[in-house]
This record gives structure tokens, sequence and C-alpha cells, in this order.
């Protein structure tokens, strides 16, 4: 991961070289690597761990047990149990995620292409196009991030029924891609900026218009920021429970894993040995993506946030 | 790179649209037809409701699996009979969802309210409408008037009770009780002597468990109802809930300092956990999972506890199994007050098939038939005040002991008081203090503290 820069920051980031020969990298990544360090790294990345963990070998334990004792106690009394998954992988009543499960990835797809798709377009015309009032209405989009999404709820629930939308898939997408767009505008906004406007106007010397700009050079360009709003705005979606459920409701044709997992622990919370296992399962998706992922995560994290 | 890339997102943002087309076909679709369960049941008591084929009613709820597949298999003979559909959907954030609903326009045609507070506000929204005559007439044949009085707001009668459950309830073993020669009491003075008969023994007699995440505190509301039931009587309780008596009187406190003596009392609890603090941070689902094994004696707690014991055969819950309850004892043999609670049908919606679904479920024929379908597919936990509940549908002995307390002609039922109070008592004020007492306040601060936080109006 620490070989890997990205041209960009290695054409803006200039080494600066020490009195004794070194760059500033380098002593970083010296210090950064001392035994101490490495220590410290571990013993918190097992800290973070532990409950999920934790999580993990409860979700393998009979009821009984999970009911009676903690998860620790499986190493000295081991018992195991598949029965979890089974009820909540293939159980026949509304116990059974799998449903719900392609509900999330439907929701999720489009919530997640949609936002990148207008905010690219939005920030590229921000950041490389003059018309009138370009910052006030820049300012007014990035000061609409300080609305809070619980204010919004009972009037945007309003005006879909008015438009007959509630409770279908429409609502969530759209409710989804309106929350992301202001962090989405500025982030990338910030990131193109950053391209140097030599480059830009040679493309357009050689006759390229703002169509050919953005598809030929910007978006090869912003890949690691995308990709990293990408995962950002995916995680923020699988996980969410409160817009799905304000405004597609908890019927089984749209509603996400979040809502079932919520119920799963039965109407007066006596189930909940099923949580550890359901939540394995709720779990898998985003950490495939961030494993798959995880290096455009890093590096798109500083795209846009520190100027050069 | 810079080629493919731009294709790949061309590709990718066609996907999008495509996929959005494909989904937004399949949404609307998706019905699937109702198995034939009974296809030749008996629809002669259903023509009444006329022919409804095509209507959908949409029911809402806080009743998720698996208790809500009794209420999908109860309905399906309506909707056999009527032709209509009825859409039964469930998620626990009911009691928020459900107002953010009303007040959008977004709501069901059906709610299954828990709580007359939750009621009152609803009816506020002007969205609710009130019951057609014909509810009003079942419920006035099948139930008792404090019933009807719980679905009334203002004068005018909006919601058919639904299920009961009751809250004077003490779990306890009766194998052990059985082996240590103990009696089941029968007057308040008994139980405290059975208490104190069972901690010289060298046991600690009482378990309980308040926690329950955000609603920590309400086992002990339930146990101060329950002394208030029993020590100020039904009038005074009716006064105390509605507030023409302080929060802070006498008698109030009598009834908290009554539950002081045994939940205060560290020889008496907390079995199994520790001291009076351990009540405190003990779940209320794992405070009675002590009984069935012997480390527990008695906990007061309503008849829905049942379903917290594991179901791998270790636990039998009946007269002579290792759990069972009962009936929390007045102050003489004779008085009967219980403290339960229930749910109501409150529509939103007024079109014939909503109304026509409203009178069937006020009626003794589905309260069998949800209690048949509880029976066989829950193993019951689920009981009705209606008068036409035939106990004989029961199978589950919880419920069979319930159901008799509840149609006891000597019972005089209130409900509970926390769902009535206001918000910021009921369901805030009212746990935190308590869960303060319980680690240590006075009866005197936690009243006074209850007292002030109800809101003036």
């Amino acid at each position: 991961m620490t070989t890997t820069t990205p041209p960009l920051d290695a054409a803006v980031a200039s080494p600066v070289k020490t009195r004794r020969g070194r760059t500033s990298g380098e002593i970083a990544k010296k210090q950064l690597s001392s035994p101490w360090a490495s220590l410290a790294a571990v013993v918190l990345a097992a800290l973070w761990t532990l409950p999920t963990f934790g999580l993990l070998v409860t979700s393998f334990r009979p009821e009984a047990d999970i009911k009676k004792s903690g998860w620790w106690t499986f190493f000295t009394n081991p018992t195991f149990s598949l029965e979890n998954y089974q009820k909540v992988l293939g159980g026949s009543g509304s116990d059974n995620l799998a449903p719900y499960f392609v509900n999330s990835l439907v929701i999720t797809i489009p919530a997640v292409l949609a936002p990148i798709l207008i905010a690219s377009l939005a920030a590229y015309a921000f950041a490389w196009m003059d018309f009138r009032g370009k910052n006030f209405l820049f300012v007014t989009v990035f000061a609409l991030q300080v609305v809070p999404i619980q204010v919004t709820l009972i009037p945007l629930l309003s005006l879909y029924v008015n438009l007959g939308i509630a409770g279908t898939y429409w609502a969530v997408w759209l409710s989804h891609t309106m929350f992301a767009l202001p962090l989405a505008v500025f982030l990338l906004h910030n990131f193109m900026r950053e391209i140097p406007g030599e480059l830009i106007e040679a493309a357009r010397m050689d006759g390229a218009g703002h169509v050919t700009i953005f598809f030929k050079l910007m978006l090869p360009m912003l890949t690691p920021a995308l990709a990293a709003f990408g995962i950002y705005q995916f995680l923020w979606v699988w996980n969410d429970l409160l817009v799905a459920l304000t405004f597609a409701g908890s019927s089984k044709a749209v509603a996400p894993m979040t809502v079932a997992l919520f119920n799963l622990t039965g109407t007066r919370g006596s189930a909940w040995q099923l949580l550890s296992s359901g939540a394995f399962v709720s779990i898998i998706v985003p950490v495939l993506v961030f494993v798959f992922l995880q290096r455009y995560f890093v590096r798109g994290l500083l795209a846009g946030s520190v100027k050069g | 790179m810079g080629i493919t890339t731009t294709r790949r997102i061309k590709v990718a943002s066609a996907a999008a649209a495509g996929l959005a087309l494909v989904l937004t076909g399949c949404s609307s679709g998706g019905s699937s037809g109702s198995s034939s369960a009974s296809s030749s049941a008996d629809c002669s008591a259903y023509s009444q409701y006329g022919d409804l084929s095509g209507k959908t009613v949409t029911v809402y709820a806080g009743i998720v699996a698996p208790e809500d597949a009794a209420y999908i298999e109860s309905f399906k003979p309506f909707e056999q009979c009527t032709g209509a559909k009825v859409d039964y959907t469930a998620d626990k954030n009911f009691e928020t969802q459900i107002l953010v609903q009303a007040q959008s326009g977004n709501a069901p045609d059906l709610a299954i309210v828990p709580q007359p507070g939750l009621l009152k506000q609803l009816v506020a929204t002007k969205a609710a409408k009130a019951a057609p005559a014909a509810v009003a007439a079942n419920v006035d044949k099948w139930w008792g008037a404090d019933w009807k009085s719980y679905g009334t707001v203002d004068g005018t009668f909006y919601a058919a009770p639904s299920g009961a459950s009751v809250k004077s309830l003490v779990w306890y073993n009766p194998q052990k009780f059985k082996e240590a020669g103990y009696t089941v009491p029968t007057t308040l003075d008994e139980m405290a002597a059975l208490t104190k008969k069972i901690a010289d023994s060298g046991q600690v007699p009482w378990c309980a468990g308040i926690s329950s995440g955000e609603a920590t505190g309400w086992p002990i509301t339930d146990w101060m109802e329950d002394f208030m039931l029993r020590i100020g009587g039904p009038k005074v309780y009716d006064q105390w809930v509605n507030h023409d008596i302080a929060f802070n009187s006498a008698v109030p406190t009598e009834a908290l300092d009554g539950v002081g003596a045994y939940l205060k009392n560290p020889a008496y609890v907390n079995a199994g956990f520790g001291g009076v603090e351990s009540i405190a941070t003990t779940t209320f689902q794992d405070a009675g999972l002590g009984i069935p094994t012997g480390d527990c004696s008695m906990m007061r707690m309503a008849s829905f506890y049942s379903s917290n014991f594991p179901t791998d055969g270790s636990v039998t819950v009946s007269k002579d199994g290792n759990a069972f309850a009962f009936y929390l004892p007045g102050q003489k043999a004779d008085d009967h007050p219980v403290l339960g609670g229930g749910e109501f049908y409150l529509a939103f919606a007024d079109r014939p098939e909503v109304q026509a679904f409203q009178t069937f479920l006020s009626t003794d024929t589905w309260a069998n038939l949800k209690a048949k379908a509880s029976s066989s597919i829950t193993k019951g936990g689920w009981i009705t005040a209606n008068k036409g509940l035939d106990i004989a549908n029961l199978v589950n002995p919880i419920d069979q002991l319930s159901a008799g307390i509840l149609q006891d002609p000597n019972t005089v039922f209130r409900f509970d008081g926390s769902d009535m109070m206001p918000a910021a008592v009921g369901s805030d004020s009212f746990w935190k203090q308590s869960t303060n007492w319980i680690t240590g306040q006075s009866t005197k601060d936690t009243l006074d503290k209850i007292e002030a936080s109800w809101p003036k109006s």
C-alpha cells in the first residue's frame, strides 16, 4: 500500500531533501515502521476486531448457550451449531433475510451510482465553467449539508405521497441521492480544481469541448475520488435504516436488510440469538466492497481535502 | 486507461438506467395468491360483508415475526370469502413511523396501536377515522365498557380492541414449590409471608431485571401500578393515571414503598444476579431464566414472558411443570384487580372494504380464528378480552390462565397506567426515575421528580 503512490500526488508533492540526503517520506517510513509503532498498531487492531470476533463466535453457538453465557466460554466449552444461519438464510418465516438482501442490493446500487453521476457533472460545471451566480450557487449547495435529515422526513414524505411514489424504490433512491449530493459535489469539485488549468487549456486548444474534456480528461483522473466517494455512499446506504423505513416502509417487497435485522429479535426482543448470524449476513457485502476497493479508499480520502 | 474508463462509466450508467426500469416493473407487482389453507371454509358468516373482490386493505403494526404469521393466517377466511386482500406489514419502529405516516398523509388503512396514549396522539393528527356503528355494536356486545373507553377519544369511539395481555402475574416454579411445601399466596399478606419464609430458608426469593434499552425501568412502573391498584383501589388508580391526584401524594408513596419492601430488600433480591443494584443492569428477558432451574423462586412479569424461556425442551410451562405463573393477589382473596395491556385497531380510511374488515376484526369469529392460529403457529402467546373467546382454543397454559382471569366476572381490569400517561411521564420520567430509585434514590425524591415532570396544561 505504501509503495503505490497515486500519479497525481506524485506530481504535486515534490520530494523535499533534508540535510542528510533523505526525503521526508523515507523518514516518515522509518519512524512509522519502528517496532513500537507496529506493536501499537497490532494492539489497536486486536482491540478493534475483538467485538466482531465475539459476534462471529456467538453466531455459531446454540440458542440456549447464547442466552446463558458469554461467547468467551466457547473456548472452555465448545458447542457448535449452524441453526442460526439456517434460520436467517433459509427460514420459512419472516426470519429469512434472503429477500431483504436482494432489496438492499436493489436500493444500494442506483443510490450509489446516481449521486456520483450527477455530482461529477455538477462539480465539473462548478470547477471549470463560467456562469453567473456560480459562487453563490456553490455556497448554497455546500450549505445544504447542514440540513439534518430528520427535519426533512415528514415534508419529503408528504411530497412523495402526492407524487404517488411513497413506499416504492423511487422514494428511497431519490432521497439517498438528494442527501448525498451536497458532500459529493463539494468533494469532487475540490478534486477537480486541483487539476492544473494548463491541461484543460491544452485540451481546449486541440478543439475539445466540455463533453470531451469531462469524459476523456476528467473522469479518468477522477477515478480514485469517485471510488472513494462510492464506497462511502455504499456503506451509508447499505447500513441505512431511517431513510428506507420512512420512505419505503417495511413491506417485504421493498424493505432492505436493516429493517429485517431490526425486526429479527421479535416483537419483544426475545429472539436475539439470531442477531449475530443476521449481522454477519449483512456485514459480508460491505466487507467485500471494502476489501476490494480499499486502495482507492485510502488514496481517495485525501482527494479534495488537502490543497497542494 | 482513459478510453476503457470512459467506456466503463458509460456502461455503468446505462446499466443503472436499465436496472431502474426493470426494478420499477418488479416493485408494483409481486402479490402472491393466498394458498388454499381451508378453501372450503363456511362463508355464510361473511355474506354480510358483501363481495370485496379486487379490494385491498393495508394493515400496519409493530408485531413482527414470528407472531405476525398468526395474524396473517387469521385474516385468510375473510380474504377467501369476500375476495378482499389484506396486506400486513410490520416493523418494530411502528410507534414513531405511524406518527410520521399519519402526519404526512401516508397512513395505512388500519393500524394496530398498542397504547391508548399513542391512539390519542394519532387521533390528534386528524388522519384517523371514527369506527363505524357496526364495530361499536360489536364492541358493546363482546367487551366490557372499560375496554371501549380505552378506544374512545373525546367522546368519539375510534378503535376496537384486539389482543390483550395480563400483567398481574408472578412467575414461579411449581415443581420446586411442591418440593419445598410452599403454597401459592392468595392475598398480599400471604405473599409477604411466603417471601419471608423462602428468605429464612437461605434462598433469595425474588428476581427482577429492568434493563430494556431506552425503555429501561418499565418493569418497576408495572410493579408500582399493580400496587397502586391493590393499595388504592381502581378509583384512586384512575385518579392517579389522570393526574387528578398528585404523583407524590400519599397513596402512590405507599404503593412505591410497598414495591420497595420487595425489590429494595437485599435479603429478597436479586436471585442469581447479585444485590439490589443488579436489578438495574439485568435485562428483563434474562431476569426470569433462573425460575425453571430453581435459582429464583418468584418474578413479577406479564404473561408474554413465557416466550423468553429456551425452546430446547428444558422448560415446561404448565401447572405442574418447572415454570408457571400465579395471579399477583389482591389485599383480600376476593379482590381481583388486574393490570394489563392491549392493542387496538385504528382506521385511517373509511372505504367500505376497510369498514367491513374492521367489523370482522371486532367479532368473536375473528377472536377465535386468531386464537387458533396463534395456538398452531406460535404455540399460543395471544389472548383477547373478547368475551366470545373460547378458552378451549388456547393451548398455552399461561394463555388459559390469563384468559380465565380476564373473563372472570369479579375481575376489575385496568390498563397499564404508564401507557396512558403523557409521554413525558409514561415513557420518560417514570422509567428514568424508577431506575434511579432502584439504584438508591429515595421514594420521596423519586415521586417528587416525576410529579415535577408532568406537563402543565
